[in-house]
Protein backbone atom coordinates (compact mmCIF):
# COMPACT_ATOMS: atom_id res chain seq x y z
CA UNK A 1 0.00 0.00 0.00
CA UNK A 2 1.54 3.27 -0.57
CA UNK A 3 2.12 5.64 2.00
CA UNK A 4 0.04 8.86 2.14
CA UNK A 5 2.81 11.66 3.70
CA UNK A 6 0.35 12.50 6.73
CA UNK A 7 1.34 16.12 6.62
CA UNK A 8 3.08 17.33 3.64
CA UNK A 9 2.81 20.75 2.96
CA UNK A 10 1.09 21.71 -0.22
CA UNK A 11 3.11 23.47 -2.45
CA UNK A 12 3.16 27.19 -2.63
CA UNK A 13 1.65 28.44 -5.95
CA UNK A 14 4.41 29.43 -8.05
CA UNK A 15 4.49 32.92 -9.69
CA UNK A 16 4.05 32.87 -13.08
CA UNK A 17 7.04 35.36 -13.87
CA UNK A 18 9.48 33.36 -11.65
CA UNK A 19 8.47 30.15 -13.45
CA UNK A 20 8.57 32.32 -17.74
CA UNK A 21 12.27 33.27 -15.62
CA UNK A 22 13.58 29.77 -14.40
CA UNK A 23 12.88 28.27 -18.05
CA UNK A 24 14.58 31.13 -20.06
CA UNK A 25 17.91 30.71 -17.68
CA UNK A 26 18.14 26.56 -18.06
CA UNK A 27 17.21 27.17 -22.17
CA UNK A 28 20.18 29.79 -21.88
CA UNK A 29 22.30 27.03 -19.68
CA UNK A 30 21.52 24.18 -22.01
CA UNK A 31 22.19 26.39 -25.42
CA UNK A 32 25.46 27.47 -24.14
CA UNK A 33 26.53 24.47 -24.17
CA UNK A 34 26.05 24.39 -27.82
CA UNK A 35 27.93 27.68 -29.01
CA UNK A 36 28.69 26.60 -32.83
CA UNK A 37 25.12 27.10 -33.57
CA UNK A 38 25.15 30.66 -32.97
CA UNK A 39 27.57 30.80 -35.76
CA UNK A 40 25.19 29.15 -37.96
CA UNK A 41 22.53 30.80 -37.09
CA UNK A 42 24.27 34.16 -38.03
CA UNK A 43 25.24 32.82 -40.92
CA UNK A 44 21.50 32.03 -41.80
CA UNK A 45 20.31 35.06 -40.23
CA UNK A 46 23.09 37.47 -42.61
CA UNK A 47 22.02 35.71 -45.54
CA UNK A 48 18.17 35.99 -45.05
CA UNK A 49 18.58 39.66 -44.49
CA UNK A 50 21.50 40.42 -46.70
CA UNK A 51 18.70 39.02 -49.46
CA UNK A 52 15.57 40.62 -48.26
CA UNK A 53 18.25 44.17 -48.20
CA UNK A 54 18.98 43.22 -52.34
CA UNK A 55 15.04 42.61 -53.40
CA UNK A 56 14.21 46.09 -51.46
CA UNK A 57 17.14 47.94 -53.86
CA UNK A 58 16.03 45.96 -56.76
CA UNK A 59 12.35 47.34 -56.16
CA UNK A 60 13.85 50.49 -55.52
CA UNK A 61 15.74 51.04 -58.66
CA UNK A 62 12.39 50.80 -60.89
CA UNK A 63 10.42 53.24 -58.21
CA UNK A 64 11.07 55.86 -55.58
CA UNK A 65 7.86 55.09 -53.58
CA UNK A 66 5.82 51.92 -53.01
CA UNK A 67 2.27 52.56 -52.28
CA UNK A 68 2.99 55.87 -50.23
CA UNK A 69 6.46 54.66 -48.33
CA UNK A 70 9.78 55.57 -48.92
CA UNK A 71 13.03 53.10 -49.00
CA UNK A 72 14.28 54.27 -45.61
CA UNK A 73 10.44 53.74 -44.24
CA UNK A 74 10.52 49.96 -45.83
CA UNK A 75 14.05 49.77 -44.09
CA UNK A 76 12.13 50.25 -40.70
CA UNK A 77 9.38 47.54 -41.94
CA UNK A 78 11.56 45.23 -42.71
CA UNK A 79 13.64 45.75 -39.47
CA UNK A 80 10.60 44.89 -37.57
CA UNK A 81 9.91 42.17 -39.66
CA UNK A 82 12.72 40.55 -38.67
CA UNK A 83 12.28 41.38 -35.15
CA UNK A 84 8.52 39.82 -34.58
CA UNK A 85 9.90 36.60 -36.87
CA UNK A 86 12.88 36.29 -34.12
CA UNK A 87 10.05 36.46 -31.47
CA UNK A 88 8.20 34.17 -32.39
CA UNK A 89 10.91 31.72 -33.65
CA UNK A 90 12.65 32.10 -30.16
CA UNK A 91 9.05 32.08 -27.81
CA UNK A 92 6.41 31.57 -29.51
CA UNK A 93 6.54 28.66 -32.13
CA UNK A 94 8.60 26.18 -29.88
CA UNK A 95 6.00 26.64 -27.70
CA UNK A 96 3.45 25.92 -29.60
CA UNK A 97 4.73 23.09 -31.35
CA UNK A 98 5.28 21.12 -27.90
CA UNK A 99 1.73 21.73 -27.22
CA UNK A 100 0.66 20.04 -30.26
CA UNK A 101 3.11 17.24 -29.28
CA UNK A 102 1.92 16.98 -26.18
CA UNK A 103 -1.95 17.11 -26.96
CA UNK A 104 -1.45 14.44 -29.47
CA UNK A 105 0.96 11.82 -27.21
CA UNK A 106 -1.43 12.87 -24.00
CA UNK A 107 1.75 14.06 -22.55
CA UNK A 108 0.13 17.16 -21.66
CA UNK A 109 -1.21 15.58 -18.81
CA UNK A 110 2.19 16.31 -16.78
CA UNK A 111 1.50 20.05 -17.70
CA UNK A 112 -1.40 19.93 -16.13
CA UNK A 113 -0.29 18.55 -12.68
CA UNK A 114 2.04 21.38 -12.50
CA UNK A 115 0.83 24.13 -9.33
CA UNK A 116 0.98 27.05 -11.97
CA UNK A 117 -1.43 28.66 -14.53
CA UNK A 118 -1.41 26.14 -17.63
CA UNK A 119 -1.95 28.30 -20.33
CA UNK A 120 1.09 30.61 -19.03
CA UNK A 121 3.47 27.14 -18.50
CA UNK A 122 2.71 25.81 -21.94
CA UNK A 123 3.95 29.65 -23.11
CA UNK A 124 7.14 29.54 -21.84
CA UNK A 125 8.25 25.96 -21.66
CA UNK A 126 10.37 26.23 -24.77
CA UNK A 127 12.84 29.08 -25.53
CA UNK A 128 14.75 28.90 -28.98
CA UNK A 129 17.93 31.33 -27.91
CA UNK A 130 19.91 31.67 -30.62
CA UNK A 131 17.08 32.87 -32.88
CA UNK A 132 17.44 36.12 -30.50
CA UNK A 133 19.95 36.54 -33.48
CA UNK A 134 17.42 38.07 -35.58
CA UNK A 135 15.72 40.27 -32.57
CA UNK A 136 19.26 42.21 -32.73
CA UNK A 137 19.80 42.20 -36.45
CA UNK A 138 16.16 43.28 -37.02
CA UNK A 139 16.58 45.96 -34.39
CA UNK A 140 19.95 47.14 -36.17
CA UNK A 141 18.04 47.32 -39.23
CA UNK A 142 14.83 49.30 -37.89
CA UNK A 143 16.94 51.85 -35.99
CA UNK A 144 18.75 52.56 -38.77
CA UNK A 145 15.61 53.30 -41.10
CA UNK A 146 14.04 55.71 -38.11
CA UNK A 147 17.49 57.13 -38.11
CA UNK A 148 17.71 58.19 -41.83
CA UNK A 149 13.84 59.01 -41.39
CA UNK A 150 14.29 61.04 -38.73
CA UNK A 151 10.22 61.49 -38.28
CA UNK A 152 10.05 60.00 -34.80
CA UNK A 153 9.30 61.96 -31.56
CA UNK A 154 8.49 61.23 -27.94
CA UNK A 155 4.92 61.13 -28.88
CA UNK A 156 5.85 58.70 -31.64
CA UNK A 157 8.13 55.98 -29.84
CA UNK A 158 5.22 56.05 -26.62
CA UNK A 159 2.65 54.86 -29.42
CA UNK A 160 5.22 52.85 -30.98
CA UNK A 161 5.48 50.68 -27.44
CA UNK A 162 2.14 50.54 -27.38
CA UNK A 163 1.46 48.99 -30.93
CA UNK A 164 4.47 47.16 -30.39
CA UNK A 165 3.00 45.47 -27.17
CA UNK A 166 -0.26 45.13 -29.10
CA UNK A 167 1.17 43.44 -32.18
CA UNK A 168 3.05 40.82 -29.69
CA UNK A 169 0.08 40.09 -27.93
CA UNK A 170 -1.85 39.69 -30.67
CA UNK A 171 0.48 37.23 -32.63
CA UNK A 172 0.82 35.20 -29.42
CA UNK A 173 -2.57 34.73 -29.14
CA UNK A 174 -3.36 34.18 -33.34
CA UNK A 175 -1.04 31.09 -32.67
CA UNK A 176 -2.75 29.95 -29.37
CA UNK A 177 -6.06 29.76 -31.14
CA UNK A 178 -4.77 28.03 -33.95
CA UNK A 179 -3.16 25.88 -32.24
CA UNK A 180 -5.80 25.19 -29.34
CA UNK A 181 -7.29 23.33 -32.56
CA UNK A 182 -4.96 20.65 -32.18
CA UNK A 183 -7.64 19.62 -28.89
CA UNK A 184 -9.90 18.99 -31.50
CA UNK A 185 -8.35 18.00 -34.79
CA UNK A 186 -4.98 16.47 -33.04
CA UNK A 187 -2.89 16.76 -36.46
CA UNK A 188 -1.81 20.28 -36.92
CA UNK A 189 1.24 19.88 -38.29
CA UNK A 190 0.54 22.16 -41.60
CA UNK A 191 -0.31 25.32 -39.42
CA UNK A 192 3.33 26.58 -38.47
CA UNK A 193 4.13 25.61 -42.79
CA UNK A 194 1.16 27.76 -43.08
CA UNK A 195 1.82 30.48 -41.19
CA UNK A 196 5.35 30.77 -42.10
CA UNK A 197 4.36 31.51 -45.46
CA UNK A 198 1.76 33.92 -44.69
CA UNK A 199 4.28 35.61 -42.53
CA UNK A 200 6.28 36.37 -45.56
CA UNK A 201 3.99 38.85 -46.70
CA UNK A 202 3.87 40.89 -43.75
CA UNK A 203 8.36 42.30 -45.16
CA UNK A 204 5.98 44.87 -47.05
CA UNK A 205 3.24 46.87 -45.29
CA UNK A 206 0.02 45.76 -45.58
CA UNK A 207 -1.02 48.55 -46.98
CA UNK A 208 0.13 48.17 -50.28
CA UNK A 209 -2.11 44.52 -51.12
CA UNK A 210 -5.28 44.91 -52.75
CA UNK A 211 -8.50 44.99 -50.41
CA UNK A 212 -9.47 41.11 -49.57
CA UNK A 213 -6.12 40.69 -49.10
CA UNK A 214 -5.46 43.24 -46.46
CA UNK A 215 -8.46 42.60 -44.65
CA UNK A 216 -7.26 38.71 -44.52
CA UNK A 217 -3.49 39.80 -43.31
CA UNK A 218 -5.43 42.62 -40.67
CA UNK A 219 -7.87 39.91 -39.05
CA UNK A 220 -6.85 36.66 -40.14
CA UNK A 221 -3.27 36.65 -39.20
CA UNK A 222 -2.52 39.98 -37.05
CA UNK A 223 0.84 41.02 -39.70
CA UNK A 224 -1.06 44.66 -39.70
CA UNK A 225 -0.73 44.84 -36.29
CA UNK A 226 2.30 43.00 -35.42
CA UNK A 227 4.94 44.97 -37.68
CA UNK A 228 2.98 47.77 -40.33
CA UNK A 229 1.23 49.55 -37.45
CA UNK A 230 4.22 50.05 -35.25
CA UNK A 231 6.60 51.14 -37.76
CA UNK A 232 3.94 53.25 -38.75
CA UNK A 233 4.45 54.74 -34.81
CA UNK A 234 7.70 54.77 -36.08
CA UNK A 235 7.72 57.05 -39.07
CA UNK A 236 5.16 59.17 -38.01
CA UNK A 237 2.20 58.13 -39.96
CA UNK A 238 0.31 56.88 -37.10
CA UNK A 239 -3.32 57.89 -36.46
CA UNK A 240 -4.53 57.84 -32.54
CA UNK A 241 -7.78 55.82 -33.98
CA UNK A 242 -5.57 52.73 -35.35
CA UNK A 243 -3.86 52.51 -32.41
CA UNK A 244 -6.97 52.53 -29.93
CA UNK A 245 -8.27 49.95 -32.69
CA UNK A 246 -4.89 47.77 -32.35
CA UNK A 247 -5.52 48.02 -28.25
CA UNK A 248 -9.31 46.87 -28.18
CA UNK A 249 -8.27 44.41 -30.98
CA UNK A 250 -5.48 43.07 -28.34
CA UNK A 251 -7.64 43.16 -25.18
CA UNK A 252 -10.59 41.43 -27.10
CA UNK A 253 -8.27 38.43 -28.65
CA UNK A 254 -6.73 37.71 -25.27
CA UNK A 255 -9.88 37.28 -23.91
CA UNK A 256 -11.39 34.95 -26.72
CA UNK A 257 -8.22 33.02 -26.95
CA UNK A 258 -8.43 32.30 -23.06
CA UNK A 259 -11.95 31.19 -23.94
CA UNK A 260 -10.91 28.69 -26.66
CA UNK A 261 -8.06 27.92 -24.17
CA UNK A 262 -10.38 26.33 -21.20
CA UNK A 263 -12.80 24.97 -24.19
CA UNK A 264 -9.80 22.99 -25.84
CA UNK A 265 -8.90 21.40 -22.10
CA UNK A 266 -12.00 20.60 -21.29
CA UNK A 267 -11.72 18.42 -24.95
CA UNK A 268 -8.58 17.12 -23.26
CA UNK A 269 -8.74 13.22 -22.28
CA UNK A 270 -5.41 12.64 -21.16
CA UNK A 271 -2.98 9.53 -22.13
CA UNK A 272 -4.61 6.59 -20.88
CA UNK A 273 -8.10 7.67 -22.57
CA UNK B 1 20.28 -5.10 -65.16
CA UNK B 2 19.99 -2.34 -67.76
CA UNK B 3 17.90 0.96 -66.77
CA UNK B 4 14.69 0.22 -69.03
CA UNK B 5 11.20 2.11 -69.22
CA UNK B 6 9.44 -0.55 -67.57
CA UNK B 7 11.76 0.21 -64.10
CA UNK B 8 10.59 4.02 -64.52
CA UNK B 9 6.66 3.31 -65.51
CA UNK B 10 6.43 0.96 -62.31
CA UNK B 11 8.10 3.46 -59.76
CA UNK B 12 6.67 6.20 -61.21
CA UNK B 13 3.54 4.62 -60.98
CA UNK B 14 3.45 3.52 -57.28
CA UNK B 15 4.43 7.05 -56.84
CA UNK B 16 0.73 8.44 -58.56
CA UNK B 17 -0.81 6.18 -56.40
CA UNK B 18 0.59 6.94 -52.87
CA UNK B 19 0.16 10.27 -53.62
CA UNK B 20 -3.36 10.68 -54.96
CA UNK B 21 -3.97 9.14 -51.49
CA UNK B 22 -2.54 12.62 -49.78
CA UNK B 23 -4.64 14.86 -51.50
CA UNK B 24 -5.35 17.37 -48.54
CA UNK B 25 -1.73 17.02 -47.54
CA UNK B 26 -0.44 17.81 -50.96
CA UNK B 27 -2.94 20.64 -51.46
CA UNK B 28 -1.91 22.37 -48.01
CA UNK B 29 1.47 22.37 -49.00
CA UNK B 30 0.33 24.01 -52.51
CA UNK B 31 -1.63 26.72 -50.77
CA UNK B 32 1.39 27.40 -48.88
CA UNK B 33 3.56 27.84 -51.57
CA UNK B 34 1.27 30.16 -53.46
CA UNK B 35 1.43 32.99 -51.01
CA UNK B 36 5.41 34.02 -51.86
CA UNK B 37 4.44 34.74 -55.73
CA UNK B 38 1.55 36.72 -54.47
CA UNK B 39 3.68 39.10 -52.63
CA UNK B 40 5.76 39.43 -55.50
CA UNK B 41 2.85 40.50 -57.56
CA UNK B 42 1.38 42.28 -55.71
CA UNK B 43 5.09 43.92 -54.89
CA UNK B 44 5.36 44.53 -58.17
CA UNK B 45 1.52 45.58 -59.24
CA UNK B 46 2.47 48.41 -57.13
CA UNK B 47 5.51 49.22 -58.74
CA UNK B 48 3.89 49.07 -61.93
CA UNK B 49 1.35 51.23 -61.56
CA UNK B 50 3.62 54.17 -60.07
CA UNK B 51 5.62 54.09 -62.78
CA UNK B 52 2.70 55.03 -65.09
CA UNK B 53 1.13 51.17 -65.92
CA UNK B 54 4.54 49.62 -66.76
CA UNK B 55 7.77 48.54 -65.42
CA UNK B 56 10.93 47.29 -67.68
CA UNK B 57 8.37 47.37 -69.93
CA UNK B 58 6.25 44.50 -68.25
CA UNK B 59 2.61 45.54 -67.29
CA UNK B 60 0.44 44.67 -64.22
CA UNK B 61 -1.35 41.53 -66.13
CA UNK B 62 1.72 40.33 -67.65
CA UNK B 63 3.25 40.01 -63.99
CA UNK B 64 0.15 37.99 -63.25
CA UNK B 65 0.65 35.59 -66.09
CA UNK B 66 4.59 34.75 -65.18
CA UNK B 67 3.80 34.56 -61.41
CA UNK B 68 0.61 32.16 -62.07
CA UNK B 69 2.96 30.15 -64.38
CA UNK B 70 5.59 30.27 -61.93
CA UNK B 71 3.05 28.35 -59.38
CA UNK B 72 3.10 25.43 -61.62
CA UNK B 73 6.96 25.99 -62.43
CA UNK B 74 7.72 26.03 -58.77
CA UNK B 75 5.80 22.43 -58.14
CA UNK B 76 7.56 21.17 -61.15
CA UNK B 77 11.08 22.27 -59.36
CA UNK B 78 10.55 20.26 -56.39
CA UNK B 79 12.86 17.33 -56.26
CA UNK B 80 14.87 15.17 -53.81
CA UNK B 81 15.76 17.89 -51.07
CA UNK B 82 19.72 17.63 -50.22
CA UNK B 83 18.64 17.39 -46.74
CA UNK B 84 17.27 13.32 -47.36
CA UNK B 85 20.76 12.55 -47.60
CA UNK B 86 21.68 13.33 -43.89
CA UNK B 87 18.97 10.68 -43.21
CA UNK B 88 19.45 8.36 -45.41
CA UNK B 89 23.32 7.73 -44.62
CA UNK B 90 22.81 8.50 -40.93
CA UNK B 91 20.04 5.84 -41.22
CA UNK B 92 21.87 3.34 -42.81
CA UNK B 93 18.92 3.27 -46.05
CA UNK B 94 21.71 3.82 -48.38
CA UNK B 95 22.60 0.00 -47.82
CA UNK B 96 19.39 -0.95 -48.85
CA UNK B 97 19.90 1.36 -52.13
CA UNK B 98 22.86 0.43 -52.80
CA UNK B 99 22.57 -3.42 -53.34
CA UNK B 100 19.89 -2.80 -55.60
CA UNK B 101 20.98 -3.26 -59.21
CA UNK B 102 20.88 0.27 -61.07
CA UNK B 103 21.90 3.48 -60.04
CA UNK B 104 20.01 5.02 -56.95
CA UNK B 105 19.53 8.05 -59.18
CA UNK B 106 17.04 6.23 -61.27
CA UNK B 107 14.43 5.95 -58.21
CA UNK B 108 14.58 9.15 -57.55
CA UNK B 109 14.10 10.48 -60.92
CA UNK B 110 11.08 7.75 -61.73
CA UNK B 111 9.44 8.66 -57.79
CA UNK B 112 9.21 12.52 -58.25
CA UNK B 113 8.44 12.54 -62.14
CA UNK B 114 5.35 10.50 -60.97
CA UNK B 115 4.37 12.93 -58.45
CA UNK B 116 4.47 15.46 -60.73
CA UNK B 117 0.87 13.59 -62.25
CA UNK B 118 -1.12 14.18 -59.64
CA UNK B 119 0.78 17.48 -58.53
CA UNK B 120 0.03 19.09 -62.24
CA UNK B 121 -3.67 17.85 -62.25
CA UNK B 122 -4.51 19.34 -58.59
CA UNK B 123 -2.28 22.68 -59.68
CA UNK B 124 -5.19 23.03 -62.88
CA UNK B 125 -7.70 24.29 -60.08
CA UNK B 126 -5.24 26.63 -58.38
CA UNK B 127 -4.22 28.33 -61.55
CA UNK B 128 -7.92 28.80 -62.90
CA UNK B 129 -8.53 30.40 -59.66
CA UNK B 130 -5.32 32.69 -59.52
CA UNK B 131 -6.40 33.45 -63.19
CA UNK B 132 -9.99 34.85 -62.03
CA UNK B 133 -8.30 37.07 -59.09
CA UNK B 134 -5.48 38.78 -60.81
CA UNK B 135 -6.57 39.09 -64.41
CA UNK B 136 -3.52 37.67 -66.63
CA UNK B 137 -3.18 38.99 -69.78
CA UNK B 138 -0.44 37.35 -72.00
CA UNK B 139 -0.94 35.68 -76.06
CA UNK B 140 -0.19 32.28 -76.15
CA UNK B 141 1.12 30.62 -79.88
CA UNK B 142 0.73 26.81 -80.15
CA UNK B 143 4.66 26.34 -80.35
CA UNK B 144 5.48 27.70 -77.09
CA UNK B 145 2.51 25.49 -75.17
CA UNK B 146 4.60 22.36 -77.11
CA UNK B 147 7.90 23.65 -76.02
CA UNK B 148 6.94 24.81 -72.08
CA UNK B 149 5.62 21.02 -72.23
CA UNK B 150 9.20 20.31 -72.60
CA UNK B 151 11.08 23.30 -70.76
CA UNK B 152 9.36 22.16 -67.41
CA UNK B 153 10.54 18.38 -67.61
CA UNK B 154 13.77 19.76 -68.81
CA UNK B 155 13.74 21.79 -65.32
CA UNK B 156 12.92 19.39 -63.26
CA UNK B 157 15.99 16.98 -64.63
CA UNK B 158 18.07 20.12 -64.44
CA UNK B 159 17.33 20.58 -60.75
CA UNK B 160 17.02 17.02 -59.52
CA UNK B 161 20.65 16.19 -60.70
CA UNK B 162 22.40 19.73 -59.13
CA UNK B 163 20.22 18.95 -55.44
CA UNK B 164 21.93 15.43 -56.21
CA UNK B 165 25.01 17.20 -56.40
CA UNK B 166 24.41 19.43 -53.04
CA UNK B 167 23.28 16.35 -51.57
CA UNK B 168 26.38 13.88 -52.38
CA UNK B 169 28.56 16.72 -50.16
CA UNK B 170 27.34 15.18 -47.16
CA UNK B 171 29.18 12.46 -48.10
CA UNK B 172 32.16 14.24 -46.60
CA UNK B 173 30.76 16.72 -44.30
CA UNK B 174 27.69 17.15 -41.84
CA UNK B 175 27.41 20.93 -41.69
CA UNK B 176 26.39 21.34 -45.08
CA UNK B 177 23.12 23.47 -43.88
CA UNK B 178 25.09 26.79 -44.72
CA UNK B 179 25.92 25.64 -47.55
CA UNK B 180 22.34 24.42 -48.94
CA UNK B 181 21.20 28.39 -47.74
CA UNK B 182 24.19 30.07 -49.91
CA UNK B 183 22.97 28.03 -52.95
CA UNK B 184 18.91 28.55 -52.59
CA UNK B 185 19.67 32.22 -52.08
CA UNK B 186 21.71 32.03 -55.34
CA UNK B 187 19.02 30.17 -56.88
CA UNK B 188 16.01 32.61 -55.33
CA UNK B 189 18.21 35.41 -57.16
CA UNK B 190 19.72 34.46 -60.34
CA UNK B 191 16.48 31.86 -61.41
CA UNK B 192 13.64 33.91 -62.14
CA UNK B 193 11.81 32.79 -59.15
CA UNK B 194 12.45 36.34 -57.16
CA UNK B 195 11.45 38.11 -60.32
CA UNK B 196 11.40 37.92 -63.70
CA UNK B 197 15.43 38.33 -64.96
CA UNK B 198 14.36 41.16 -67.44
CA UNK B 199 14.27 43.67 -64.52
CA UNK B 200 17.43 42.48 -63.13
CA UNK B 201 20.67 44.84 -63.55
CA UNK B 202 22.89 43.80 -66.64
CA UNK B 203 25.89 41.77 -64.41
CA UNK B 204 23.41 39.73 -62.26
CA UNK B 205 21.91 38.37 -65.83
CA UNK B 206 25.26 38.15 -67.22
CA UNK B 207 26.41 36.06 -63.54
CA UNK B 208 23.20 33.93 -64.22
CA UNK B 209 23.82 33.38 -67.66
CA UNK B 210 26.66 31.11 -66.31
CA UNK B 211 24.37 29.43 -64.21
CA UNK B 212 22.02 26.37 -64.65
CA UNK B 213 19.35 28.38 -62.70
CA UNK B 214 17.54 30.44 -65.45
CA UNK B 215 17.28 27.45 -67.17
CA UNK B 216 15.16 25.69 -64.12
CA UNK B 217 12.98 28.39 -63.55
CA UNK B 218 12.58 31.56 -65.50
CA UNK B 219 13.08 29.99 -68.74
CA UNK B 220 10.09 27.80 -68.74
CA UNK B 221 7.96 30.60 -67.65
CA UNK B 222 8.95 32.78 -70.43
CA UNK B 223 8.85 29.90 -72.93
CA UNK B 224 5.00 30.30 -72.67
CA UNK B 225 4.06 33.97 -71.14
CA UNK B 226 7.37 35.79 -72.23
CA UNK B 227 7.55 36.61 -75.82
CA UNK B 228 10.68 34.82 -77.04
CA UNK B 229 10.96 34.30 -80.61
CA UNK B 230 10.86 30.71 -82.27
CA UNK B 231 15.00 30.86 -82.01
CA UNK B 232 15.01 31.79 -78.55
CA UNK B 233 12.75 29.02 -77.83
CA UNK B 234 14.68 26.17 -79.05
CA UNK B 235 17.99 27.79 -78.03
CA UNK B 236 16.30 27.64 -74.88
CA UNK B 237 16.12 23.79 -74.69
CA UNK B 238 19.10 23.75 -76.33
CA UNK B 239 20.55 25.24 -72.86
CA UNK B 240 18.21 23.05 -70.87
CA UNK B 241 19.86 19.77 -72.29
CA UNK B 242 23.09 21.27 -72.06
CA UNK B 243 23.07 21.71 -68.07
CA UNK B 244 21.30 18.37 -67.80
CA UNK B 245 24.36 16.63 -69.55
CA UNK B 246 26.70 18.78 -67.42
CA UNK B 247 25.11 18.19 -63.86
CA UNK B 248 24.33 14.01 -64.74
CA UNK B 249 28.11 13.98 -65.65
CA UNK B 250 29.02 15.77 -62.23
CA UNK B 251 26.50 13.59 -60.39
CA UNK B 252 28.32 10.26 -61.59
CA UNK B 253 31.99 11.92 -61.36
CA UNK B 254 31.01 13.01 -57.64
CA UNK B 255 28.83 9.79 -56.94
CA UNK B 256 31.79 7.30 -58.07
CA UNK B 257 33.96 9.05 -54.97
CA UNK B 258 30.82 9.60 -52.50
CA UNK B 259 30.15 5.96 -52.29
CA UNK B 260 33.55 4.82 -51.62
CA UNK B 261 33.31 6.98 -48.25
CA UNK B 262 29.90 5.50 -47.19
CA UNK B 263 30.41 3.12 -44.27
CA UNK B 264 27.18 1.85 -42.41
CA UNK B 265 27.07 -0.27 -39.42
CA UNK B 266 25.38 -2.59 -38.10
CA UNK B 267 22.40 -4.50 -40.58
Amino acid sequence: MARVPGRAARPARAGGLSVAWTYLRLAVLVEIQYRVNLVVQLLQSAVAVGTALAVLTLVFSHTTDLGGWSHDELLVVLGLHVLIGGLIATFVQPNMTRLMTDVRQGTLDFALLKPVDTQLLVSCREVNVWQLADVVIGAAIAGTGVARVGAVDAAGALGFAVAAVCGTVLVYCTWLVVTTGAFWLVRMDFVAELFDGLYQAGRWPVTIYPGWLRVGLTVLVPLAFAVTVPAQALTGQLGWRTLAGAALLALVLAVVTRVCWRLGLRQYSGASA
Amino acid sequence: MRVSPALYYTVAKASVVTQFQYRAANYFYMVGMVAEPIVYLVVWTTVAEAQGGSVGGITPGEFAAYYIVWTLVRNMNIVLTPYAWEERIRQGRMSGELLRPVHPIHYDIAFFAGWKIPVILMWLPVGALLALVFHPSTDIRPLEVAVFAVAIWGAYLIRTMFMWVLGLLTFWTTRVSAIFEAWFTAELLLSGRLVPMSLMPDWVRTLAAFTPFPSSFGFPIDSLVGDLSTGELLRGLAVQAGWIAVGAGIVALTWRFAVRRYSAVGN
